[in-house]
């Protein structure tokens, strides 16, 4: 290396800075004449420098998951007003959730029961058993004031009982299915045929006007139909028995022999108006408990009602 | 400007110059430039800070400057022209730009650096904080220039006040590795 002199070389110091700073003007002057020169140089700077970045990506990640927590920590408390207030929503939830199961549950505990109450109904007592000879029925003491109606229908704790014939001011008499002008249509539940249970005044009504096809089983479960506008569908009745090889009787849930008491449910239904007392039957009232079977015989009817137990054919 | 000979802080028998000494004073020399360039690699990778682009300007700057004013020496004028060219590769700016505003920035450093050597912090601040605006002007103008339209002023204030906040930080940095770290006459 060749010495220079001492001023030259103090010269030469003080033109590096302008020197430095004119090619600093040339590189930009190039860097606008030719982008493609500029972009080359950024891209080999960048593919220089990405190994090192790439070094750092892993301690870059674990400072920013540091952050993240110091961030969750400093927001801890509006967070944990945030969850406190879904909490309470979702416990209010939890109740719904709650009462929907257990109203759930009663619901199919009582699906082969009692149909839900939902019509208005008053719960009397039965004062004395008003059977005659030819008449199954009970006398209901009622509180005065009380609104009752004809056709009310009769159910005690485990099934239909009956249906109100006769109201007075405190009283009222129910029919029960076992009376022998009582007709009550009924479905049988395993084959949904229809039927009509008929009292014959022994202790379990006949089961009569099945279709032909069909044949009730042992033990299947009768419910009220709404054929004929007399009952509401599936009030409970009993279940099939054969006391003979045709002799189909229908059970019933409900205890008859001793009915203490009743409740009467409105329902509404004006399709029958039921006879003034049990046996006596007007005239020109036959026929209107329409047999829903179709191989009932239409002279069927008026016999039946008229208290002369139609041949069945059960 | 030349980098004059320090006055012998330890004046008496110094111990010999061995290669691992030499290596040592090289390597305390070389310390403010590289500590820049590491600063700028970092404040260009991928680190996801809140407006890490606008620190970059204010960085660079602080760090020429300082050494500029308090040991020329450590950081002569092709290596401000290279930092600044590493910053204009990496941070997408035209080129030229930071290495124009760096050369300036660092001519005034330089120019001032024999009032300022024993002026306090606060001088020192404030002519920096006019250093930076003037060049982070520059920069928008030629930036403007460049784009044949008017830029938004906005990042502008944001880059200078970056600057002026970084800047105690840096000096502090650079003050205890100035008596310290990289310090030649310690090797």
């Amino acid at each position: 290396m060749f010495r220079l002199s001492i001023q030259l070389r103090q010269a030469l110091s003080k033109l590096t800075l302008p020197l430095l700073i004119g090619l600093a003007c040339v590189v930009m002057l190039l860097g606008q004449a030719d982008r493609r020169l500029a972009e080359q140089a950024r891209v080999a700077v960048s593919d220089s420098v990405a190994p090192f970045y790439a070094l750092l990506a892993t301690p870059i990640e674990q400072l920013r998951g540091v952050g993240d927590q110091a961030r969750s920590l400093v927001d801890v408390a509006r967070q944990n007003e945030r969850l406190r207030a879904e909490n309470d929503r979702l416990r209010r939830w939890y109740d719904v959730a709650l009462a929907l199961a257990a109203e759930n549950a009663t619901l199919k505990a009582n699906l082969h029961w009692m149909p839900e109450p939902t019509p208005s109904f008053v719960t009397a007592r039965a004062v004395a058993d008003a059977s005659g000879i030819y008449a199954r029925s009970v006398l209901l003491s009622v509180a005065p004031g009380r609104s009752l109606s004809k056709g009310m229908v009769a159910i005690d704790a485990a099934g239909l009982v009956g249906r109100v014939t006769e109201v007075g001011a405190r009283s009222a008499r129910v029919m029960l299915i076992t009376d022998m002008t009582s007709r009550v249509p009924v479905t049988l539940e395993a084959s949904h045929a229809n039927a009509i249970v008929t009292g014959t005044n022994a202790a379990a009504p006949r089961l009569m006007d099945y279709p032909e096809e069909i044949r009730p089983e042992e033990g299947e479960r009768v419910v009220t139909s709404s054929v004929a506008g007399a009952f509401p569908a599936g009030l409970p009745v009993g279940t099939v028995h054969y006391l003979g090889p045709n002799e189909a009787v229908v059970e019933p849930y409900a205890q008859l022999d001793h009915v203490t008491v009743l409740r009467l449910f409105d329902y509404g239904l004006s399709g029958i108006v039921p006879p003034e007392a049990p046996g006596h039957v007007s005239p020109e009232r036959p026929g209107r408990i329409a047999p829903p079977s179709p191989i009932q015989s239409p002279s069927q009817a008026p016999h039946a009602l008229l208290g002369t137990a139609p041949v069945g054919r059960g | 400007m030349a980098p004059q000979a320090r006055p012998e802080r330890h004046p008496g028998i110094r111990p010999r110059p061995t290669i691992w000494r030499r290596l040592d004073a090289a390597a305390r020399r070389a310390l403010p430039v590289t500590f820049s360039a590491v600063l700028v690699l970092l404040l260009c990778a991928p680190l996801d800070l809140p407006q890490q682009q606008a620190l970059l300007p204010g960085a660079a700057m602080g760090s020429v400057f300082f050494w500029s004013v308090f040991r020329p020496a450590s950081m002569p004028a092709t290596m401000v022209f290279l930092l600044g060219l590493l910053t204009d590769l990496l941070s997408f700016s035209p080129p030229g730009v930071a290495i124009l505003t760096l050369l300036i920035v660092h001519a005034i450093g330089l120019g001032a650096r024999h009032a300022l050597a024993r002026q306090g912090f606060l001088l020192v601040w404030l002519l920096f904080l006019l250093v930076a605006a003037g060049a982070i002007a520059l920069d928008w103008v030629l930036a403007c220039a460049f784009a044949l339209r008017l830029l938004p002023l906005q990042p502008v204030c944001l880059e200078l006040a970056l600057a002026a906040g970084l800047y105690p930080l840096l000096s502090a940095l650079f003050t205890w590795a100035h008596r310290g770290m990289a310090d030649p006459d310690r090797a």
